[in-house]
């Protein structure tokens, strides 16, 4: 079965608001200032990003030809996303052939529709679910419990989460934000709740923590007759799927149940079986800094008497369209979700994922949220970043996360101005400072007066007999004295001193400090 | 060879003696430098701040006043980090191909100081002494955006007399991030913060980089500290500084 996407319009649909995990609901400084507040919460993201980095660095550096490597994952990507309605048509076509259903959503209340439906027509009211960033994009588990269905989450940092009634913060490791103490007392106080309870007795031992979480989910498992799950990559050529994970127990989801239910970003796909030899190299090691992840699974439609006997593949495109339509961002649908950027990005290390408000955080999640909702739903999620560049050095798929930061700012900047009559303070601000800097007589002038200040500042340090600091300055300046000081200006510009100097005496400096 | 200098907008006006510290080195090393007055500045705060087209006007006033120049050199890795990877694609996107490209050629004329010292000049030993104990701090735009690797730190270990010691961590960013540090000034200063820590770990006296606008930053952070004895200081003035100034 396939719907008919119909004559596409101008200008792409992007994801709905308020259906999925996206948006949030607060801007970014604001929920990043009280994620700054939590010390424990940034000594557990500081702990467990440098883990992660330092791993991911020693198994990159190993490979002799990473640079190719990331060449290549890129101009895969490239070539999938310049054609990818020629491979989406290839990849129905197989999955079909082979025994699959393929079904096309334009946004996420479309397949929270289409996955709900398949469930009730099976008739359970459980699911077991493959860790999945497409369904938690879509907010497909709770589209599930209004439906009364209950889906139980199995990789063992989203079971963390769910059962604390959390949202992930990472796109890995979600439940990063947590520590094993406090992972101890979500399981003695919810799993019981959810199905088999843990023992009493459990204490904050790694070992003990993952055989509580076995034991509850095995149950889950052997009962479990629909599965949910996403996908790492579809294979166009020949309709296959894959899922990479750490545990199992996506494997376990993806083996045991009689239904599969797969949701997949459009962009997932990868043209030919050789292709995933680039992809199987480069996301463990950036990934989970692994030469290689423990479980690769996949699967080609349905194999009578073996693994589920119905399948579903659900295609997703909620604002990726509209993503692919802008050429200085589509290749923000390159990633592959490896969350390297999140981990070596000195923000991201100091608010954690909550403040980005959605379900993808950090460098990647800044430019890949505002695309897909439009950046009027985003709009600080942009400039949540100091431009370090860290997050394009690490990124396997070469994907330029700071000139795609800029671009996005200017996105937000003309959105804005469309939707406001009078400019913002700022835009008066900006429009004033290009004024004055692009003319070659005021710009001088503008630095001369600052020049001004120096006397009576420096008057006021003798009369005080201390150098004076400016610690107070009024808005937007106030923003910077919250933390530092401001230098006080100098009693005279460069160039007014080259011009007075007349390229005479100036070859004194240095010392002069001393 | 025809050498401008790039003043850079906070150098000419908060940090004068940074310009003069590197024509002072460059004059050493037997080069003249010229200062054009027509400069202004190179319209990086507009374009990382969403005014692309504000910057228009400062790039082609950047190509008018420096096209005539063999090399352009700028103490700061951001403003030439700018220069080369935003000026040819700020003048496309107002579909202005000849800026563009008269841009994009001018580019790969224009240096950080490290870059034209060691790439074009062939100096690592500029003549400098400076007798403290001094932390380096590799910009993030110097270090990953023109990949200045270890030019600055190879100039720092001719120096004589200088107690140069390693700063843990120090390719994390400061947190300035132009305006950044100003629409997220918490996370800003929490960068900020663990920068400071390390840099008081490493007991130097003095905290070196080649960005006026990171050293800015830093500096006001430092004075802040209750008891800090460090101080901030440019690439440039440690390359200037001698044993007898003359």
């Amino acid at each position: 079965m396939s719907t008919d996407l119909g004559m596409p319009s101008l200008r792409p649909p992007v994801a709905p608001p308020g259906v999925g995990g996206l948006s949030g609901d607060r801007s970014f400084p604001a929920a990043a200032k009280d994620a700054l507040a939590d010390d424990q919460l940034r000594r557990n993201l500081g702990n467990a990003t440098r883990t992660i980095r330092t791993k991911r660095a020693a198994v990159v550096d190993e490979v002799p030809d990473w640079a190719q490597l990331r060449a290549a994952g890129a101009a895969i990507k490239d070539d999938v996303l310049a054609h990818l309605d020629t491979y989406l048509i290839q990849l129905e076509e197989q999955v079909t052939a082979r025994g699959g259903v393929v079904h096309w959503a334009r946004d996420a209340a479309e397949a929270n529709r289409i996955v709900t439906e398949l469930v009730q027509a099976t008739g359970v009211d459980q699911v077991v679910k493959v860790k999945s960033m497409a369904t938690q994009e879509i907010g497909l588990n709770e589209a599930l419990a209004e439906a009364g269905i209950s889906a139980w989450e199995t990789d063992l940092a989203e079971l963390i989460v769910q059962l604390a009634d959390d949202k992930p913060s990472h796109i890995l490791v979600p439940a990063i934000h947590r520590n094993r103490a406090e992972i101890r007392e979500i399981f003695l106080r919810e799993m019981g709740r959810a199905g088999l309870a843990a023992d009493p007795g459990l204490t904050d031992d790694p070992k003990a923590l993952a055989e509580a979480a076995r034991r509850h989910l095995r149950q889950k498992f052997l009962t479990a007759e629909v599965a949910i799950s996403g996908a790492n990559f579809a294979i166009a050529e020949t309709g296959t799927l894959a899922v990479v994970e750490s545990e199992g127990n996506g494997r376990m989801c993806l083996t045991l149940p009689r239904v599969l239910i797969t949701v997949m970003g459009v962009e997932k796909l990868l043209p030919t079986w050789p292709d995933l030899e680039v992809f199987l190299q480069l996301l463990p090691r950036s990934s989970t800094g692994e030469r290689m992840n423990p479980y690769t699974s996949m699967w080609t439609g349905v194999t009578p008497g073996d693994g589920p006997q119905e399948f579903h593949l659900v295609l997703l495109d909620n604002g990726r369209t509209a993503t692919l339509a802008d050429p200085k961002g589509r290749s923000a649908l390159r990633c592959i979700r490896c969350s390297a950027c999140l981990n070596v990005c000195p923000v991201y290390e100091r608010t954690g994922g909550h403040a980005y408000g959605s379900v993808y955080p950090g460098p990647i999640g800044a430019v890949l949220s505002p695309q897909l909702t439009g950046v009027e739903y985003n709009s600080t999620l942009p400039f949540a970043s100091s431009l370090c560049g860290a997050c394009y050095d690490v990124c396997p798929v070469a994907i330029d996360i700071p000139s795609m930061l800029v671009h996005l700012r200017s996105e937000v900047v003309d959105a804005k101005q469309a939707a406001h009559r009078a400019p913002s303070a700022e835009a008066m601000l900006m429009g004033a400072t290009g004024w004055v800097m692009r003319g070659r007589r005021r710009w001088p002038l503008a630095l001369r007066a600052l020049t001004l200040l120096h006397r009576p500042i420096a008057a006021l340090g003798r009369l005080r007999g201390r150098p004076v600091r400016i610690s107070v300055a009024p808005p937007p300046l106030s923003a910077w004295t919250a933390a530092r000081d401001l230098p006080v200006p100098p009693k005279e510009t460069f160039r007014d001193r080259w011009a007075r100097q007349e390229r005479g005496s100036l070859g004194s400096g240095g010392a002069r400090q001393e | 060879m025809r050498i401008g200098l790039l003043i850079t907008c906070l150098v000419d006006g908060m940090f004068p003696d940074v310009a003069a510290d590197t024509v002072t080195v460059l004059r050493r090393l037997g080069h003249e430098v010229e200062v054009p007055a027509a400069q202004t500045c190179c319209g990086q705060m507009h374009v990382n701040t969403g005014y692309p087209r504000q910057a228009v006007p400062l790039v082609r006033r950047y190509v008018e006043t420096f096209s005539e120049f063999d090399a352009v050199v700028a103490p700061s890795g951001s403003c030439i980090g700018s220069v080369r990877h935003q000026h040819a694609d700020v003048a496309g996107q107002v579909g202005d191909e000849r800026l563009a490209t008269a841009a994009r050629e001018l580019a790969t004329r224009s240096y950080e100081l490290s870059e034209l010292l060691v790439d074009v000049l062939g100096v690592t030993d500029v003549g400098a002494s400076y007798p403290h104990r001094v932390t380096y701090h590799p910009t993030c735009h110097s270090l990953r955006m023109l990949r200045v690797g270890e030019k600055p730190l190879q100039l720092l270990r001719a120096v004589q007399d200088i107690d140069l010691v390693e700063l843990p961590d120090a390719e994390s960013c400061c947190g300035f991030g132009g305006t950044f540090a100003l629409k997220n000034s918490d996370v800003s200063a929490a960068m900020l913060a663990d920068k400071l820590d390390r840099v008081a770990e490493t007991g130097a006296r003095r905290l070196c980089a080649s960005d006026s606008s990171c050293l800015m930053h830093l500096g006001g952070g430092l004075s802040r500290r209750t008891g800090s004895m460090t101080e901030t200081v440019h690439l440039a003035t440690i390359l200037a500084s001698t044993k007898d100034p003359s």
